[in-house]
């Protein structure tokens, strides 16, 4: 695991001088790392702690007087309810569905990009602005001026009176977000075709390899760190999506564009049910834990197989 | 780059020094206001430099949507965060949070402030926003729900409207008057979730069937005969002569598609009137005519609601809070907005002496006298066939109301959008309601 | 991999560097990402639109293309007290950029070039908080801001965006710290230079188009955040989106209100974001490499 910079050679320099100067180098080296440790663990931790503490009452906070223990009361109550399990899955789908499309969509664009035709400025920066607007705006816009079923963009465009925020309401939403995101992998894979080797990519074409070949074989492979970077920020940002279920579907109709985010809200600040949302939130962080654990140790392998030498 | 890294500097610090000063104030006190974002609301934020100017109180509006402000003004009072020095909340919290000390009394205030005259409210409004027969509250605007519909499309179709007209003849002249091809749907309603969305209308429907959310013993009653032939009744019609894009339509959406004429029949709020009539936003200005909230086994089912300000406990300066409240409830407040917007744009249902104004009975011709009736007649005694352990007509006026109602509002909508049965909308529903029930038959 | 190479062409990858072998793409080809260019941002255009129409205009079937273009929108958007939401929405945005690189840029250091032991615990920790929900710690966090009177100020957004920056920032800065040849730092330290020294003048000029870009990234995703921002301030700290959200009515047509609003809002982060995109390419190509 931590082959990415302890096994360098350059480390090796750094032990040695730490043998001479003793332990306090080591706390000396430590030093730099430690206000963004601890600022880090004070505001997100803390909170957390308390979520747990609250997790174990009954607490409703409309009803005053109500705050008592109950052990795992709440935690049985999560596990049959089958919304939360719904709002769960919502959430798996609604990650990798929007991951890919974004990703594949990123990869496209930035293959049209990665040469010079006229206008390639504006294009591309017409092209990155959806991720520049506030996140809470683009959902409204696409709620109101894309998807109303009587004055929306769609309904002009194929003349059906669909209403689809109610009747695809979790494809509607991913359209949104996939929409937002698109830009952030566009511009992550257009840094990755653009610091690629040229010598390599014309020594390909002089050999006469073919276009889809060298994207294959040489362009690919070049790339696939920049994909995994892309995914994995992608999924860390579009796991927690929030403002566009909020502001566009509400979670309906029925619980059936809720994902889990939006779902711990409504029990807190809907139900006002202090226990039962703490409950949520930290199965919630465990799941996400899991999950966490094994993506970035996927990520790490990989980045410290190819980067391994510095 | 530096450049760059400079240049960011140089902002930081510039917009650091603005807000710093912007901080300091301009002395006198400040007051914080949350309030939803209505149009009426939005009217009195435009006024509301005149009352600075005229007392030297500085005011900070937090304007947020419905269920946002509700969200928000919950939480802060409930935890008693003190962001707010005026809240507005509704005749659904106003008893409740008198009943659990979050709320400052407002009799003596009223008391003390010549000329407020708190007898000229509408005595059923008073009544909601009262606890222990003292007013927590003070109503901005009321409301009931009566039946919009378009004369013009009736005189063509042959249709007269009854003076009181009964749900099933309602639904007869929404499938006379559905004309897809044109894009007019037979009536509007609302099917968005939400329970002070779609749950208002839906429930008055539900209580005039003789249907209710509980026995009066707590016994939750949403999968009893009446019930289901309510939601079954209000769904169908939905789905057969209702609006497109009906699970999601809310007030704001129905609104905009009966103003912009594409619906011939519309139930909902009774100040939709002002937007109909407004020249600048609706297209059939002059045509509507509004008949009193059909009925099957009741007189009455109009709903009762009023957008109020109060004043929460923790408030630091609660005189100066009392001040401005007086001054947008006030008599003088409707003469204002009347004489700058017009008359249409003036705050309904609150004031009987609104209703003497004679320039506000010309404009409000069409709908006046509607929804001062629908008002008056907004009590469980006219709008309800069976006794209920809870105050509230359109709404249970139980803390969980809010969440219990929000998911069986969810659940209609899926029914609504085709998603799920009926039975099996009302089946889930039940069992959440009867969750909540049971929470209060362990009190009693 | 070829770092070292691919570095000075990725650190230089302006147009005119690169020299292609076709000069201009098929026409068609150009036309085609033309087309599908204005299609992905129609949305946008049509709110850009909509922000100068009546909202009479904006409520139409078909949708209007043309019509009599109004300034009352954005008027109305400016006089309904848009000016104190921006200032705090910048406050905001900056302070806790500034915050982020005060922390990160030495945690980066530690991670980089004085390696700790067990950098990809520290590093995996950082990461992981970003991967928490953040709705499930927000009642403590409306607690907690409550009892220390942070609630509706400015500080409570700065101390958040800082935390909820910080990780990604370190995870980038990492990456373009590795870029710094190492003998220069050795050389350095042999000539006796302290940290301060070495990261003004060794450190620094490599690494700052990449501390520029993770800036940028920093602004952008604090100057949009709505999450807690919505649920921890409200008169006096409101950032943008929070006055956004106030432009939704439930009762009348708001949409190109909406719009205006919309469009005033994400104008400042649009503008940075196109003046500075090359930085953000060219700073994200180096921090994916490593």
């Amino acid at each position: 695991m931590s082959t990415l910079s302890v096994d360098t050679p350059k480390s090796h320099t750094h032990a040695k001088a730490e043998e001479k100067k003793g332990l306090s180098t080591a706390a000396k080296r430590r030093l730099p790392l430690l206000p963004a440790l601890i600022f880090v663990i004070a505001v997100t931790q803390l909170p957390f702690l308390l979520t747990v503490f609250y997790s174990f009452q009954s607490w409703n906070l409309v009803r005053p007087g109500s705050r008592h223990f109950v052990g795992l009361d709440n935690y049985i109550d999560v596990f049959s309810d089958t919304t939360f399990l719904v709002a769960l899955l919502n959430t798996v789908l609604l990650t990798v569905v929007c991951v890919l499309v974004a990703l594949l969509l990123g990869l496209g664009l930035a293959i049209l990009l990665d040469r010079k035709f006229f206008g390639r400025g504006v294009v591309r920066t017409l092209l990155i602005t959806p991720f520049l607007i506030l996140p809470a705006a683009g959902a409204l816009l696409w709620k109101t001026t894309v998807f109303d079923p009587t004055y929306g963009l769609l309904h002009f465009v194929f003349g059906t009176d669909t209403d689809w925020l109610s009747e695809f309401p979790l494809a509607s939403v991913m359209a949104q977000i996939v929409w937002q995101w698109t830009p952030f992998m566009m511009l992550l894979i257009l840094a990755g075709l653009q610091s690629q080797s040229k010598e390599v990519l014309e020594a390909a074409s002089v050999d006469g390899a073919s276009r889809w070949r060298t994207f294959a074989s040489i362009t690919l492979p070049h790339l696939s760190r920049f994909l995994q970077l892309a995914t994995l920020l992608g999924a860390i940002y579009i796991v927690n999506s929030f403002d566009a279920i909020f502001l566009m579907t509400q979670g309906g109709p029925g619980v059936a564009s809720t994902n889990l985010p939006y779902y711990i809200y409504q029990r807190a600040f809907e139900g006002f049910d202090v226990g039962q949302s703490s409950a949520m939130g930290v199965i919630v962080v465990i799941l996400t834990m899991i999950v966490a654990t094994f993506a970035l140790r996927l990520m790490f392998r990989t980045f410290s197989v190819d980067g391994g030498i510095k | 780059m530096r450049k760059l890294l400079t240049l960011f500097a140089a902002t930081s610090l510039l917009v650091t020094g603005c807000a710093g000063a912007g901080s300091v104030g301009t002395g006198g006190s400040t007051l914080v206001i949350a309030i939803v974002s209505n149009p009426q609301m939005k009217d009195a934020i435009s006024l509301a430099p005149e009352f600075e100017k005229a007392t030297g109180i500085n005011l900070k509006f937090v304007s947020l949507p419905e269920n946002q402000a509700r969200a928000k003004i919950t939480a802060s009072t409930a935890t008693e965060g003190g962001e707010f020095d005026v809240v507005m909340i509704s005749n659904y919290e106003a008893p409740q949070w008198a009943a659990n000390g979050w709320l400052e009394n407002l009799e003596p205030h009223m008391a003390a402030t010549p000329g407020y005259d708190e007898g000229d409210f509408i005595p059923s409004i008073k009544q909601s926003l009262s606890y222990q027969n003292q007013m927590y509250a003070v109503p901005f605007y009321g409301e009931s729900s009566f039946l919009a519909y378009r004369k013009d499309l009736f005189d063509k179709a042959g249709i007269t409207m009854p003076a009181k007209p009964t749900w099933q003849q309602i639904a007869d002249y929404a499938a006379k008057l559905d004309d897809k091809a044109n894009g007019v749907a037979g009536i509007c309603l609302r099917g968005k979730p939400g329970w002070g969305e779609s749950l208002a209308p839906f429930t008055t429907v539900a209580n005039t069937f003789g249907a209710q959310w509980f026995d009066k013993d707590w016994n939750a009653k949403l999968t009893s005969p009446e019930f289901k032939e309510a939601a079954n009744f209000y769904v169908n019609l939905i789905r057969e002569h209702g609006e497109v894009g009906a699970s999601s339509a809310g007030f704001s959406e129905c609104g905009t598609r009966y103003t912009q004429g594409n619906a011939a029949m519309w139930y909902d709020a009774t100040v939709m009137a002002g937007t109909n009539e407004d020249p600048s936003s609706s297209k059939i200005v002059g045509k509507s005519g509004y008949a009193p909230a059909p009925v099957v086994k009741t007189q009455a089912s109009g709903w009762l609601y009023t957008w109020a300000l109060g004043i929460p406990k923790v408030a630091k300066d609660k005189d100066a809070a009392w001040k401005f409240m007086a001054w947008m409830t006030d008599k003088a407040y409707v003469q204002k907005v009347g004489a700058t917007y017009g008359w249409n744009r003036v705050p309904p249902g609150v004031r009987q002496s609104t209703y003497d104004i004679p320039d506000y009975a010309k404009a409000a011709q069409a709908y006046a006298k509607p929804t001062l009736d629908g008002i008056a007649d907004a009590n469980q005694q006219k709008a309800m066939a069976n006794p209920v352990p809870y105050p509230g007509i359109q709404f249970v006026g139980i803390p969980e109301f809010q969440d219990l109602g929000t998911r069986v509002s969810q659940q209609l909508s899926a029914a609504i959008a085709g998603r799920e049965s009926v039975d099996d909308a009302l089946k889930q529903s039940q069992d959440y309601a009867q969750t909540v029930g049971d929470s209060y038959k362990a009190v009693q | 991999m070829t770092t070292l190479e691919t570095r000075p062409s990725a650190a230089t990858t302006a147009p005119p560097a690169r020299k292609p072998k076709r000069k201009t793409g098929p026409g068609v080809l150009t036309a085609v990402t033309w087309i599908i260019a204005i299609l992905f941002v129609f949305p946008l255009l049509w709110m850009i639109l909509t922000a100068f129409k009546q909202e009479a205009d904006a409520y139409t079937d078909p949708p209007k293309l043309f019509f009599s273009p109004t300034f009352d929108q954005i008027a109305n958007v400016l006089k309904g007290g848009f000016l104190p939401y921006v200032s705090n929405s910048a406050f905001v945005t900056v302070l806790s950029t500034l915050l982020v690189l005060l922390l990160g840029i030495p945690a980066a250091y530690a991670l980089s070039l004085a390696p700790v032991k067990k950098t990809s615990n520290a590093l995996g920790f950082f990461l992981s908080t970003k991967m928490l929900p953040i709705v499930a710690a927000i009642i403590p966090l409306y607690i907690i801001s409550q009892n220390t009177e942070l609630l509706d100020t400015v500080w409570a957004l700065v101390i958040l965006y800082t935390s909820m920056n910080l990780p990604l920032a370190i995870w980038m800065m990492r990456s373009f710290f590795l870029e710094v040849p190492h003998e220069m730092i050795e050389a350095g330290r042999i000539d006796g230079a302290n940290l301060p020294t070495l990261l003004r003048k060794i450190i620094m000029p490599v690494v700052a188009p990449g501390i520029a870009a993770t800036a940028l990234i920093c602004v952008i995703f604090s100057w949009t955040e709505f999450f807690y921002a919505v649920n921890l301030t409200a008169a006096r700290a409101g950032t943008v989106p929070v006055f956004l959200v106030g432009f939704i009515t439930s009762e009348g047509l708001y949409w190109a209100q909406l719009s205006a609003a919309a469009l005033l809002a994400s104008l400042p982060v649009m503008i940075v974001g196109w003046i500075a995109q090359n930085h953000l390419v060219r700073g994200l190509s180096m921090g994916a490499v490593k």
